[in-house]
């Protein structure tokens, strides 16, 4: 970017140091060179050791790699982070009341606010869940939102994860590392703890048990198996539940009920936190060639023998067309105004937003409706002119596939880089668990786009991450 | 008229197999047109096995849906369906069925239902000088250019033939109009689904398959009509539904999957008969 002060930088504004990050100068500042590489190489080794990886996918070798963790943490003031929470609990509740509604009456489309086409045709409705209310009324239990920040009181949601969105195991492994490495700055600062979110997130699983359930729920894990890029979290995560990580081979359907393999004989299980894609859970009702599913699932699940979290179908709510009628699920199902902003969204499937998207290429983000990481995207301000054209023919192929929206000013965080320290630009993802209640541990994933000037903060593009802080009173 | 129906699925195995589940829609829809009189599903397997009823309920397109599992070792499994329907001509109309899936959904295809170029040009030239506003007589015209397109001959098809497919072969079975006729629908706006259940059989020789699927075609103001592409009729009171989907395969009777080393061979047979009165 060339204007380089045109973004919110959360450390500085023209009153000097800002509130939260008062203590983190002294902290920066005294900290000499020479204990910041010691400090970085431990950091790099704790993540080595533990195994913490990622895959990255197009570039050719082992796609295996190890995420930039940057030690400088991005810091939330308490009253700044309850202003948050009460917006991202607000959509967390919007987006299930529209599934809970579309599988069922279908009323925000017949008021005329969602297009039905929008709703119906869109390739993660699931038409077998139609009619069926999961327990609660829940479809989607764990709700990833994407946010940026524009300014002091200033978040925009980019998009909303409702399936089954990762990272989690990152806000929880950056937090350990960052308080093993410098655990005097956890008695200087009143940092709220995010180490409850393994037993917030079983006890929200626990609370979504079928109606057929008796006693204490049991909840497993699936997972598509090692070889998924995320598999590192789904153990993690097991682990930290105390609950069992299985694969599809582990679990089978008798009768009405769905059961474990285990060394003392077979164990009924009441709910499945699954990391497999709908398309994958069951060769009886979805892809006959999936081997990485249970058969007979979607029977028991229909039946109300056993809870899906996310809930198939849960899709619909976070496709990147749909996410422009958020802030109207949020004024028709809650009565209320949304406190988080929506990006303006420009839909190539309608002809006059077709056509200022093409006129505006270089200023725009253009995204795949349902791509996802990065994957498929051109950030017009930081592209050439033949990405561009041969993206323009990609819309024109294919413009229902395609949404713009402006190059938003992310927000800088002061980040270590080889010169000292300086203002890179990230990104936040908080995990909403709903079951019975609806919470938000006081942190969530912060990315940054480590390049200088780069606005993707994805993984997968080179982004790293940073510990969060959610400062107590 | 009062039909009955008795219709055998026998599953064997040459290898023993460790366990069966299976998802079945084998119950009549509830509708005008149809009401059970009796009706009896049963499913047996050797000795040395168990058979273990599952969950069921109602899916979204009205359905009723109910599975079981056997646990093995087993060799053989056998589902026996059988009742009596007395049934009402609507003349295809599926007058009186609660459903819940709104009829857009039916507009994406699946793979058996996808349509190619010449599936277009058919929908396009079947449906040209019809307006859209008389959406009745472009299904009809719809179904009819189908038939004539695909010559009914069994043999040549199989379980996964698509319905382009059948349509560049020019023959094929039920299934086979059906997909045809629902890939062609869609190319003209008009939602179509598979629907699967029963004929019974008459004596003049037109062809039928007493195990029988047609398709249904969504049409403004009259709701699901069915057409059934195979015989150049809409289903009367000859017929039976059973279940629906957007293709062969979700509106399938039985889907099951075997777990275990063996081969599976399959055999049925249906009889669909009146009653007398």
């Amino acid at each position: 970017m060339t204007q380089a002060q045109a973004f919110f930088n959360e450390m500085f504004d023209a009153g000097g140091v800002r509130g939260p990050y008062q203590q983190l100068q002294s902290w920066v500042d005294d900290m000499p060179a020479e204990l910041r590489s010691l400090k970085q190489a431990e950091a790099e080794a704790l993540f080595r050791r533990i195994g913490i990886t990622f895959a990255v996918y197009g570039e050719g070798g082992d796609p295996e790699r190890l995420m930039p963790f940057d030690m400088f943490p991005r810091v939330f003031a308490q009253d700044e982070w309850r202003r948050l929470e009460r917006g991202i609990i607000q959509r967390a509740k919007a987006l299930n009341a529209f599934l809970a509604d579309v599988y069922a009456r279908g009323e925000i489309v017949r008021a005329g606010l969602v297009p039905r086409d929008l709703v119906y045709r869109n390739e993660a409705f699931e038409p077998a869940v139609v009619g069926f209310t999961p327990p609660r009324g829940v479809f989607s239990h764990i709700v990833g939102i994407d946010l940026v920040r524009t300014g002091p009181n200033d978040f925009h949601v980019l998009e909303d994860n409702c399936r089954t969105p990762s990272g989690v195991s990152y806000m929880l492994e950056n937090r350990e590392i960052m308080m093993r490495l410098f655990p005097g700055l956890f008695r200087e600062n009143r940092i709220a703890p995010v180490d409850g979110y393994s037993e917030e997130l079983r006890r929200t699983l626990a609370s979504v048990a079928p109606p057929k359930c008796d006693g204490e729920p049991t909840v497993v894990i699936l997972t598509p198996g090692a070889y998924n890029s995320a598999y590192y979290e789904h153990s993690f995560l097991a682990d930290l539940m105390g609950v069992e990580l299985v694969e599809g081979q582990d679990l089978f359907v008798e009768g009405e009920f769905v059961w474990m393999r285990t060394t003392r004989g077979p164990q009924r299980v009441d709910v499945i936190y699954r990391r497999i894609d709908d398309a994958f859970i069951d060769p009886l009702c979805f892809r006959p060639d999936s081997m990485l599913g249970v058969p007979g699932l979607m029977d028991a699940y229909r039946s109300g023998g056993v809870t899906l979290a996310s809930a198939p179908g849960a899709g619909v709510a976070d496709d990147k067309a749909i996410y422009c009628f958020v802030p109207e699920m949020i004024r028709f199902y809650l009565g209320e105004e949304p406190l988080l902003q929506n990006v303006q969204t420009w839909q190539c499937a309608r002809s006059e937003d077709l056509k200022y998207v093409l006129d505006h290429l270089p200023e725009l983000v253009v995204k795949e409706v349902h791509g996802s990481g990065g994957y498929g995207m051109l950030v017009g301000p930081k592209s050439t002119r033949e990405a561009r054209e041969a993206f323009r023919a990609r819309i024109l192929a294919d413009p229902g596939n395609y949404i713009a929206q402006p190059t938003l000013a992310l927000s800088a965080c002061p980040t270590f880089v080889n010169e000292g320290v300086a203002p890179r630009h990230v990104d936040l993802r908080p995990y909403c668990l709903v079951g019975d209640r609806v919470t938000l541990v006081p942190g969530g994933l912060t990315r940054v786009a480590m390049t200088e000037g780069s606005l993707v903060v994805n993984s997968s593009q080179g982004g790293g991450v940073k510990d969060t802080w959610v400062l107590s009173e | 008229m009062i039909l009955t129906v008795h219709h055998r699925t026998r599953y064997t195995y040459d290898r023993a197999m460790r366990g069966v589940v299976q998802t079945q829609r084998l119950t009549p829809s509830r509708f005008d047109g149809q009401s059970v009189q009796a009706w009896d599903i049963a499913v047996t397997c050797d000795d040395g096995a168990r058979m273990v009823p599952g969950g069921s309920f109602r899916d979204g397109a009205g359905d009723l849906v109910q599975s079981c599992s056997i646990v093995g070792p087993v060799t053989e499994v056998v589902v026996t369906v059988s009742g009596t329907v007395e049934t009402v001509d609507l003349t295809g109309v599926l007058r009186g069925h609660r459903e819940r899936i709104p009829p857009e959904a039916y507009l994406r295809p699946t793979s058996a239902t996808a349509a190619d170029v010449s599936v277009a040009d058919l929908a396009r030239q079947a449906t040209d000088g019809v307006p859209e506003s008389d959406g009745l007589a472009r299904a009809h015209r719809l179904s009819e250019a189908v038939q004539a397109a695909i010559a009914y001959r069994p043999g040549v098809t199989r379980a996964h033939t698509t319905g382009a497919e059948a349509l560049a072969l020019g023959e094929g079975v039920c299934q086979d109009h059906a997909h045809a006729l629902i890939a062609a629908a869609r190319c003209v706006g008009l939602p179509g689904r598979y629907v699967s259940g029963y004929l019974q059989a008459t004596e003049n020789g037109t062809p039928h398959e007493a195990a029988h699927a047609w398709a249904e075609l969504w049409v403004a103001g009259l709701g699901w009509v069915g057409f059934d592409a195979s015989n150049g009729v809409c289903p009367d009171d000859r017929y039976i539904r059973t279940g629906s989907g957007r293709d062969a395969r979700e509106a399938a009777p039985i889907r099951g999957i075997a777990r275990g080393p063996g081969t599976e061979a399959l055999d049925v047979t249906v009889a669909v008969g009146q009653a007398q009165q």
